[in-house]
């Protein structure tokens, strides 16, 4: 009896062990895997870290996305935790990733309620749509595509972005804290013939947009604003 | 027997002369053609990685410009492209292999030594003539970088005399005949070129090594250790095989570790482009170098653990299993060549827990490289988890699965942050 007993022991045993032991982990070999790092600011909801500031990454151009990774990994855009995780990438793997990044389709978040007032929406609304010709300021839908979300391949979208991030993004153009190096930079020069009282009108604006459209094609620049902007053109070797 | 080890001794020597005949034609070669030369001077120079300080981050190749932040003063490296004006244009060899060798500018002043002339200086004249064929064939930039600002007292050329007598021993590297060929050019090649002592060495509070072996220390200005290459409880590989040794300067990974900060940065700019004799040639010496682990010391015996202890690791517990899990495994196992196993991780447990609570605070990606080209990385953590639960979950892993270690705090973790840039 006493050995049945045992043996009974020793079976649950065994099969106590063969459920608990650590089974081996089982890592995909994809790039969605690989690019675990950057969802954890980047995610596919609305995440709010402790600067409730990240940028959505999904669906942008993918040039646009492709500059932004050298220039943090090169120094030409500042912003720490993205230069630590990007120092040692290569230029392929690099293009990978904007692509990746590109050709997600997340669905945008739900547009914020307008909270400015009537005097400055129509600010906002004229420089998004005719600009300021006399100071040498572009509509931004001029770039950035009629329904503002962006231009293929090298120009992003302006929806979708939180307060926080485009406050910040247009205080770092007019501080020159931005693409520092990168010069010239058309963005920098523009949002600094831009009063504060316009920036923060668009910064308040622009997340109150729905999404209504496809980022617009290349042809749809005028040249002369490529021109202006042709520093954001040198990675086309890479995109084509 | 003692035949057969003296038998078995030659024939490893011949075949390292083999080796060796067959690279010399290609050094003879390199004499009598200009282009040779300084193809030869361009591998050197990556083996030297000059590039690693002469170049700001996405700034001209060799220009200089870049920062070195250390208790005696910022430190501005020089632009060594051929600009008459800004660079080393009117240089000549003999100028060049007196700063290389003997660490004197040109007009005769003496270097400080963050210039790494204390290991140039076993670099043999003809590779330095072939380093300078080379950085004089690069595009000329005219760039003027600002001046170094060097605290007082240590901007008087009679301390950095004072320094050189003491500390800094000239003398081009001399082969140790009673060992292989292999291992002289490995020697050459990590104590000479590659100046690893420029990083994994302790030193003194005059920034003088304390010896001229591996021994790991602090480098300078960059929050970082760099572990000793002698000890087996750290980063010395005497167990490893020279293949494990040669994946992991290559690739940036193999199956027990990772390169991660700096490290990560020198595979990327030096290490991935040596050739497969030179790699080997490392391995073998660094292999030489590093301890066996002592009979003794395994299985280590360690204390009961106090109550007020173990309630302090629990606390790291449930944070491993939200963040850290689904990579590093239930039992800190990870993915041979992906994610670097926690459990006998060496990094994890030796003494000084700053590169793993600076990995856990800033994440970071391997190299990419012709080995690893894609690479899986590891999260910031900085923002997501605050400092306690930091110090939690790494002294969790320092003291879980048969890994032993001290406990961190969250001023351990602070006093871990800041970066070069």
């Amino acid at each position: 009896m006493k050995f049945i007993v045992a043996i009974l022991l020793w079976g649950a045993a065994s099969l106590a062990c063969a459920a608990n032991p650590a089974s081996p982990l089982e890592i995909p070999d994809t790039l969605e895997q690989r690019l675990k790092p950057c969802i954890i600011c980047h995610g596919d909801e609305d995440r709010a870290g402790r600067d409730a500031y990240y940028p959505r990454i999904a669906g942008k151009p993918a040039g646009y996305l492709f500059n932004q990774l050298r220039n943090f990994r090169d120094g030409k855009r500042y912003y720490q935790a993205m230069a630590i995780l990007l120092e040692n990438l290569s230029d392929d793997y690099l293009l990978e990733i904007a692509r990746y990044f590109s050709s997600l389709k997340y669905p945008y978040p739900q547009p914020v309620a307008n909270t400015l007032s009537s005097e400055e929406t129509k600010l906002a609304e004229t420089l998004i749509h005719s600009g300021d010709p006399e100071r040498d300021i572009p509509a931004c839908s001029a770039c950035h595509g009629k329904a503002l979300t962006g231009t293929k391949p090298f120009i992003p979208s302006l929806l979708g972005l939180p307060h926080a991030y485009l406050a910040a993004q247009f205080g770092g153009w007019r501080n020159g804290g931005i693409m520092r190096g990168q010069t010239p930079d058309c963005m920098s020069e523009i949002a600094k013939k831009m009063t504060q009282e316009e920036v923060n009108a668009l910064a308040v604006w622009l997340p109150t947009q729905p999404v209504t459209g496809e980022s617009a094609e290349a042809e749809e620049l005028a040249p002369e604003l490529v021109q202006r902007c042709h520093t954001i053109f040198a990675g086309e070797d890479f995109i084509q | 027997m003692k035949q057969l080890t003296i038998f078995k001794h030659i024939e490893k020597r011949q075949l390292a002369v083999f080796a060796i005949g067959l690279l010399l034609p290609l050094s003879a070669v390199g004499q009598s053609s200009d282009g040779e030369q300084i193809k030869r001077g361009e591998y050197l120079s990556r083996a030297a990685n000059c590039m690693g300080c002469h170049t700001t981050r996405g700034g001209e190749p060799y220009a200089g410009g870049r920062i070195l932040k250390t208790p005696f003063g910022e430190f501005v490296t020089p632009n060594i492209t051929p600009d008459d004006e800004t660079g080393l244009g009117r240089w000549s060899n003999e100028d060049f292999w007196q700063a290389l060798h003997s660490g004197k500018a040109r007009d005769g002043s003496y270097l400080y030594p963050v210039f790494p002339y204390t290991e140039y200086t076993k670099i043999t004249r003809e590779d330095a003539d072939a380093m300078f064929a080379y950085l004089r064939s690069l595009k000329a930039v005219a760039q003027t970088n600002p001046p170094h600002k060097i605290n007082s007292p240590y901007d008087n050329q009679f301390l950095l005399f004072l320094w050189r007598t003491w500390y800094f021993k000239e003398g081009v590297y001399e082969a140790d005949h009673s060992k292989s060929d292999e291992w002289n050019r490995g020697n050459y090649l990590v104590q000479g070129l590659g100046h690893c002592n420029a990083c994994h060495t302790p030193r003194n509070v005059w920034g003088a090594p304390q010896d001229s072996k591996l021994a790991g220390g602090e480098i300078m200005g960059t929050y970082w250790y760099a572990p000793s290459l002698i000890s087996p409880l750290e980063a010395g590989v005497g167990e490893w095989s020279t293949e494990e040794i040669v994946k992991l300067l290559s690739a940036g990974i193999n199956s027990h570790a990772v390169t991660s900060g700096p490290m990560a940065t020198i595979v990327r700019q030096s290490l991935q482009y040596l050739s497969p004799e030179d790699m080997y040639a490392m391995a073998v010496y660094l292999q030489s170098i590093g301890e066996k682990r002592n009979g003794e010391d395994v299985p280590k015996k360690i204390p009961p653990m106090p109550e007020r202890v173990s309630k302090y690791l629990a606390l790291g517990k449930p944070v491993y299993e939200k963040h850290c899990q689904s990579c590093h495994g239930t039992s800190g196992e990870g993915v041979p060549g992906v994610y670097p196993s926690l459990a006998g991780n060496r990094t994890v447990t030796m003494a000084s827990p700053h590169n793993t609570i600076r990995s856990v605070l800033y994440g970071g990606y391997p190299p990419a490289t012709a080995g690893n080209p894609r690479p899986y990385g590891m999260p910031p953590f900085q923002h997501i988890i605050r400092d306690n639960e930091i110090a939690w979950v790494v002294s969790y892993i320092r003291n879980t699965w048969g890994n032993f270690g001290s406990l961190v705090s969250p001023e351990e973790v602070d006093s871990s942050r800041g970066n070069e840039f």
